[in-house]
């Protein structure tokens, strides 16, 4: 049902430590201020992820964010709490977190916007119950090297101790970024089906007269 | 509430409703259903990346005719005859004007008498109707559900869908009601309204859903009141958030350049009239509270769901048991620099901002200028009132408010989102505490290492006179 214009690469699993963020409710301002978003590029946004977290008043790096460890460097695995990325719909945050290397956050829960956003860039929003992070996080800790594997193929999420834990997927989204597509080409499949909805469906207002 | 309709098996909500008349494919094997929309509003940061991809695939913009543009989040708010002084900000605003040239789409650009804030010129042209599908690179959109309209705000890539489609690809929501009877006090505010859901829901307590606000204390309120509170939607991680479209919604649409004219417009309301959601629809969920109940609130922390009544203490973390929660309350505090168990009554303050989506309206700048006229803003405090858009800015100098805020000591600047975003230089200083009329008190929202206390344009004029964090009823 998909147009087949590859947009990126096919995308199946990904094996990685973990970045551990054990904070609820963290904002797309906090992943990206929005003083960084006067760029008009996708590119170039891994620098600023987490900026007012990452770097201290001078400019230096805060030693004390868990960004600035040296082992996190390569890290493809963000583990958050519940309600990641909420607020701002800016699409900035997905792109800065894929730019700083992330392709998959688990978390307990995530706003629909940025998930939404996400899953349109290929970063996996991977949704856990709150024992289930729970575990995630004591796992961590106790080896905080240890890596996960988020499969999106099999939907599971394969955790330190050898434990599954799986989770589910917007089922379109998935197929796109496992295919390597995009919904705009789907989109533009629909040609017309478009026709007959805008020949139903008179314009309630048009911008261009008055 | 409408009568049940006989044509239908079932009672909808107004959301079912829209909807409905607005799916263009439904959803099958597994897709999503892919949603027709009526209206949507572009501004130069959500849309360059947008425009690029359209550009890549050589797609022109499908319906420009349902689309329109303006400038408002890093324009500077100081005088609009100088060139803008920061070059990436020139080079965005630059940049959208050459894509609406490009690709046809009207422009209310720096210098259009209906430039202005998003979410405020849609409304003030009456672009914004009942019933309409209503999309902004913007996660504020949901303002336009005030009159009725479902309104969904949408990330880059999805622009780029409604640009070359005009359609979205959207899952069916569920619906929330929130229902508010009784009558505000004197000196309570829609602001409160909605900061009280806030506090009692959580910022995602509405995730996944629709909010349809409904009740006494809804209907009593202006429209500029009910966008108020839908603005905020987003804030308890809702959707959308609409009002089923009543006389007050009709009267503040008709006449407006974009309203239906002459027989239209009777076609028109004959048409909303069918919208308000029927007798007996159900719900997902539903959440009720008494407005007579509601005193000014205030945040106290660093999310919009961290609120309380302004007569509040600070609240104590070491009193909650979950330790996630535990360990956000407390990262809270410390940078908020508060203590637990004082008031937050009398907390001095640096910076007063009156304006963003959420407050810079005509009638909050009349509230605001009612209460200010005759005194003046603490030497300590520097105040800026920002319009919303270039038209409020006009009406208010018309009516003289302007020159009241101007001798009361207050800034009044141009039209744009200012100092609620912090992206055009207008910005708290490290460790300063605003009272501000916006709608987010996240961390360095309004500057790195600003404080930010949510609350009401009459909270906010009431502290700026003092200095401290005031209660507005002693004003009144």
């Amino acid at each position: 049902m998909t147009d087949q214009t590859h947009v990126r690469e096919p995308f199946r699993s990904v094996t990685s430590a973990v970045v551990p963020l054990q904070r609820n409710n963290v904002d797309t301002d906090q992943i990206i201020p929005a003083r960084f978003l006067k760029t008009v590029n996708r590119a170039g946004l891994g620098d600023e992820l987490f900026n007012d977290w990452r770097y201290l008043a001078d400019g230096s790096p805060n030693p004390e964010f868990i960004l600035n460890r040296p082992e996190m460097a390569g890290r493809q695995v963000l583990v958050a709490g519940d309600n990641f990325g909420c607020g701002s719909s800016r699409e900035h945050a997905p792109w800065a977190l894929m730019a700083w290397g992330i392709r998959a956050v688990v978390a307990s829960g995530f706003a629909d916007i940025f998930r939404n956003n996400a899953l349109k860039n290929g970063l996996l929003p991977i949704e856990v119950s709150p024992e289930e992070l729970s575990r995630l996080f004591e796992l961590v800790e106790a080896d905080p090297d240890a890596a996960v594997t988020v499969d999106l193929e099999a939907e599971e999420l394969r955790l330190p101790d050898g434990s599954v834990v799986g989770f589910t997927v917007d089922s379109f989204a998935r197929r796109m970024i496992l295919d390597g597509t995009d919904e705009l080409g789907y989109l533009l499949t629909l040609e017309d089906e478009l026709a007959a909805y805008e020949a139903s469906h008179p314009p309630r207002v048009s911008t261009l007269a008055g | 509430m409408n009568a049940p309709n006989p044509n239908s098996a079932r009672p909808r909500t107004i959301v079912e409703k829209i909807w409905d008349e607005h799916v263009v494919v439904a959803g099958t094997d597994g897709a999503p259903d892919v949603l027709g929309i009526d209206l949507h509003l572009v501004h130069e940061v959500t849309s360059p990346q947008a425009f690029d991809g359209l550009r890549e695939r050589g797609l022109p913009v499908r319906r420009p005719d349902l689309t329109v543009a303006t400038v408002d989040h890093s324009i500077p708010t100081t005088d609009r005859s100088l060139p803008i002084a920061d070059e990436i900000a020139a080079k965005q605003v630059s940049r959208l004007e050459e894509n609406c040239r490009d690709f046809g789409i009207p422009l209310h650009g720096i210098g259009s008498p209906n430039q202005g804030i998003v979410h405020v010129i849609g409304p003030q042209l009456g672009l914004t109707q009942p019933g309409m599908t209503i999309v902004c690179g913007d996660s504020h959109t949901p303002t336009h559900g005030a009159f009725g309209a479902l309104a969904l705000g949408i990330g880059t890539t999805e622009v780029e869908h409604v640009l070359a489609t005009q359609t979205l690809l959207q899952r069916r929501p569920k619906t929330f009601e929130v229902r508010v009877e009784g009558s505000l006090h004197p000196g309570v505010t829609a602001k409160d309204i909605i900061l009280s859901l806030l506090s009692r829901i959580g910022v995602g307590g509405g995730t996944g859903h629709v909010f349809e606000y409904r009740g006494s204390a809804i209907r009593a309120l202006g429209m500029d009141g009910r966008m108020t509170i839908c603005n905020m939607s987003i804030e308890g991680g809702a959707r959308a958030g609409l009002v089923s479209p009543d006389d007050t919604t009709y009267e503040y649409v008709a006449g407006r350049t974009h309203a239906p004219q002459g027989a239209d417009w009777e076609a028109a309301v004959e048409r909303w009239r069918t919208l308000p959601t029927d007798e007996g629809a159900t719900f997902d969920r539903s959440i009720s509270f008494d407005a007579s109940e509601l005193t000014p609130m205030v945040t106290w922390g660093t999310n919009p769901g961290m609120g309380f009544p302004i007569t509040s203490r600070i609240p104590d973390p070491d009193a909650v048991s979950d330790t996630t929660q535990r360990d956000s309350l407390r990262a809270a505090l410390q940078y908020m620099a508060l203590t637990p168990g004082e008031p937050i009554l009398g907390r001095p303050i640096d910076v007063v901002f009156v304006g963003s989506c959420t407050n810079s309206r005509i009638s909050d700048l009349r509230e605001a200028a009612r209460m200010i006229r005759g005194r003046t803003v603490s030497d300590s405090v520097r105040m800026l009132v920002v319009p919303g858009s270039t038209e409020v800015k006009r009406q208010a100098e018309n009516e003289g408010l302007a020159d009241i805020f101007r001798e009361a000591g207050a800034e009044w600047r141009e039209a744009g989102c200012s100092m609620c975003i912090a992206m055009n230089g207008d910005q708290l200083q490290p460790g300063q505490y605003s009272v501000s009329t916006s709608n987010r008190n996240f961390e360095g929202r309004q500057g790195k290492g600003g404080r930010t206390f949510l609350a009401s344009p009459l909270t906010a004029v009431a502290s700026a006179v003092s200095g401290r964090l005031s209660d507005p009823r002693a004003l009144l």
